[in-house]
């Protein structure tokens, strides 16, 4: 007998030995490759300088690239049309498509872990400041420099500046966009502007708001009112509100830039945390205020998608948010409230500012990859006229990252029957770029940001809040 | 004894030999990494022996994770151990709605727990949610499930329990449906009542196979991810960042991998140690149990 209960305590006290390490094994394993250091470009050259002779699309024939992509509307459009980049160049694309979810950190454990899984892949301007300094970015300069690489008709000067300067960076914290490498091209965007229920709007005799204030007594007066003219449980603003850096970049940077506010300040190289500025504390409040009086319900868990699909679903009266988030509502058939969303600049800041922050879909190149000629070919065909062109006016890839393309009359065609798009988008065009501070840190600092902001939403008070998160911020980034 | 019959024991072991491998080689080399300043932005580290360790025990937000994840392993283990065995009582009692319930019963254990979190969240969302349309009759359609710190936890830990409670009942039932029939019969006979009889003999013969369960779901709890990061991804601001999503948010998404690997083997220390308790207070109680039959 005792022997049995001896054998069962050796057994469990096992079986505890075993579940509690397999609790570590995953991150663990994550990470345990190598100290994962860059060696690629340690000469300090570039794979563009091998490419010479004359440029020519069937180059690399034969070659295979492997994509890793964004389950996205601007994705499928890419994806429809890959045949025609294969009858082009001879090129296979191969590729895998996550849910963004998962995207990001799939991403990111392949490129730490120091493998060339991949050649190509999406990302934002924000993941240039994360996967830049490591070193897992192609600089793709002295591709777009090299004619040999780079065809004349991709005419770097057709996009629009702000946005391939959003992927330009010298890898230092704090030192301006625009400037050092170029380690992504701008592919798709979006800016962050207002949408609204036109229904709605006439019947309670409204119109979209020119200040912050307004907005705020906006979003409040919908929820209260719109019940009762017959939008039963509609609410005034949606807008994010997850433990998430997403939930900062948005509507409330947007609106904190406009405000003349910044995230930190650069004094020789140095980063100071700027969010517990008087300023920055007072509009803070009154952002969660708004929330608070004409925010949606369970607004902590509020991911774009939830915003997105109230606007549609005549949840909310507005949206302030991405374009594209109101744009997949308002299309003929998407959603209840399509045919009655209109899109505005949003609220201009006290000075009249209409800086915008924004979300830049781009296209990058691993450091590490062993086909670097095919990806540029592969990167110059996507961020190219001819692709994007036909992404644009028979795909979803609306937010044209070139000019040519955004004067192009079939896309004005388009994009004309939705009130205010275009007029929207030429209006805050030249005027949306990166808002925040580029510094590695930038996830750590805004999903802390986001969580500051839950809690003034939960009540506590703002300066204390944002007092503790500067100074948390003080330490690790910099 | 020929050399087949000899080799059998050693290559018997060779499974078991891998897997240990396999799982002490990524544990030792994150132990190994947490000795270094290891993080994307210093792809070649400095040693900084235990200071990794020194930094997660002075932050706020270790403690205030740590009291997070134990309130939360508490509460779990704790009301899916009174739910369980209540449940497993009841169930006991041989009956046709006793048999159809214990097939139902296993149904949350098929899904996922991510799934269960989501689902669950679709269900406590305050405008569109089922729980809420449900309770309005009752003047409590406006319950905002996780926009508070308390709700957030109280709802993470109804999750679990909506998903776990099974596993307590079936290890509870089946220790039930184990115990011998002599002392009850004999305490019929003495004319012992229900109550008397649940505290005096069965809750001690159960006890060894309640503890089983509360130990595998006291350590599950203590690094449990999947629910709360689905459910709440661990606010509103802090209030349900558990040790396991703070290692994750350090070690994946903010990329300081060293920082990130000291937070999961301090978690392993704490459910290493907490399951070295509790083995040991099992093995007391079967003794205990087995002196008493």
């Amino acid at each position: 007998m005792d022997r049995h209960v001896h054998d069962r305590r050796r057994f469990l006290t096992l079986a505890g030995s075993l579940a509690a390490a397999t609790a570590t094994a995953p991150l663990l394993s994550a990470c345990g490759t190598g100290f994962g250091g860059n060696d690629a470009d340690k000469d300090g050259g570039s794979a563009a300088d091998d490419v010479t002779g004359s440029f020519g699309w069937k180059r690399e024939k034969g070659k295979t690239v492997k994509a890793l992509l964004n389950k996205h509307p601007y994705t499928d459009a890419l994806i429809a049309d890959l045949k025609s980049f294969t009858e082009k160049t001879g090129i296979e694309v191969q590729y895998d498509v996550f849910p963004e979810d998962n995207y990001f950190d799939k991403l990111t454990v392949d490129l730490s872990s120091g493998r060339a899984s991949y050649d190509v892949f999406m990302l934002g301007a924000y993941m240039v400041w994360q996967y830049g300094p490591p070193g897992w970015l192609e600089d793709l300069g002295p591709w777009m420099r090299n004619s040999a690489a780079t065809g004349a008709e991709w005419d770097q000067a057709d996009f629009f500046p702000n946005l391939l300067r959003a992927d330009q960076w010298s890898l230092k914290a704090g030192a301006p966009l625009g400037q050092g490498g170029q380690y992504a091209l701008p592919w798709g965007w979006e800016t962050n502007v207002v949408a609204y229920n036109t229904e709605v709007f006439r019947k309670l005799g409204l119109k979209p708001a020119d200040s912050f204030d307004e907005l705020r007594e906006l979003a409040g007066a919908i929820k209260k009112r719109a019940p009762g003219a017959g939008y039963d449980g509609m609410y005034g603003i949606a807008v994010r509100g997850s433990r998430s850096w997403a939930t900062i970049h948005p509507g409330f940077m947007t609106m904190y830039a406009r405000n003349g506010l910044r995230d930190f300040t650069v004094t020789d190289g140095k980063l100071t945390p700027a969010m517990n500025t008087p300023e920055a504390v007072a509009f803070t409040e009154d952002w969660a205020q708004m929330v608070k009086q004409g925010g949606p319900p369970s607004w902590t868990s509020y991911s774009w998608y939830q915003c997105s699909s109230d606007l549609g679903a005549k949840k909310a009266g507005m949206l302030f948010d991405a374009d594209t988030a109101a744009y997949f509502q308002a299309v003929k058939g998407a959603s209840p409230a399509s045919g009655k969303i209109a899109f505005h600049p949003g609220p201009k800041g006290p000075d009249g500012s209409l800086a915008t922050n924004m979300w830049i879909w781009s296209l990058g190149m691993n450091a590490r990859s062993r086909r670097k000629s095919a990806s540029w070919l592969f990167l110059q065909w996507a961020t190219g006229k001819e692709h994007l062109r036909r992404a644009a006016l028979t795909g979803d890839h609306i937010d044209p990252v070139r000019r040519s393309i955004s004067q192009d009359a079939a896309y004005k065609d388009k994009m004309g029957h939705l009130p205010g798009f275009i007029e929207t988008f030429e209006t805050v065009v030249d005027q949306t770029k990166i808002q925040f501070t580029p510094q590695a840190q930038f996830f750590d600092a805004t999903t802390s940001w986001a969580a500051a902001l839950q809690e003034i939403y939960g009540g506590a008070g703002a300066r204390s809040v944002l007092d503790k998160l500067a100074d948390g911020l003080k330490s690790r980034v910099g | 004894m020929s050399r087949r019959t000899a080799l059998r024991p050693y290559l018997l072991v060779v499974p078991a030999l891998l897997l240990t491998c396999g799982i002490l080689y990524p544990f030792g080399l994150g132990l190994y990494y947490t000795l270094f300043d290891f993080s994307a932005s210093k792809p070649r580290p400095d040693m900084v022996g235990l200071h990794n360790y020194a930094t997660v025990f002075t932050e706020d937000a270790f403690w205030n994770s740590a009291w997070v994840t134990v309130l939360y392993a508490v509460g779990a283990a704790g009301v899916e151990t009174v739910l369980g065995v209540s449940v497993a009582l009841l169930l006991h009692r041989s009956s046709l709605l006793g048999r159809v319930l214990e097939k139902i019963l296993i149904l949350p254990l098929m899904i996922a727990p991510v799934i269960a979190a989501i689902m669950w969240k679709l269900m406590l969302q305050p405008s569109v949610g089922v729980v809420n349309h449900l309770l309005k009759p009752f003047g409590l359609g406006g319950v905002q499930w996780t926009d508070t710190p308390t709700g957030a936890l109280l709802s993470s830990i109804a999750v679990d329990v909506w998903v776990y409670t099974p596993f307590v009942a079936i290890l509870a039932l089946a220790g039930l449906r184990s115990l011998p029939a002599s002392p009850f019969e004999a305490a019929a006979v003495d004319g012992a009542g229900r109550w008397y009889t649940f505290r005096r003999l069965t809750l001690p013969m159960l006890w060894p196979y309640v503890l089983v369960a509360v130990i595998f779901r006291f350590m599950d709890s203590l690094k449990v991810f999947d629910i709360i990061y689905a459910l709440t991804e661990g606010g509103p601001g802090d209030s349900t960042v558990v040790l396991q999503i703070r290692a994750y948010l350090e070690a994946i998404r903010f990329q300081r991998y060293s920082f990130g690997i000291s937070y999961t083997i301090v978690l392993w220390a704490v459910v290493y140690l907490a399951a070295m308790v509790l083995v040991r207070y099992l093995g007391r109680i079967q003794r205990k149990a087995a002196e008493a039959r």
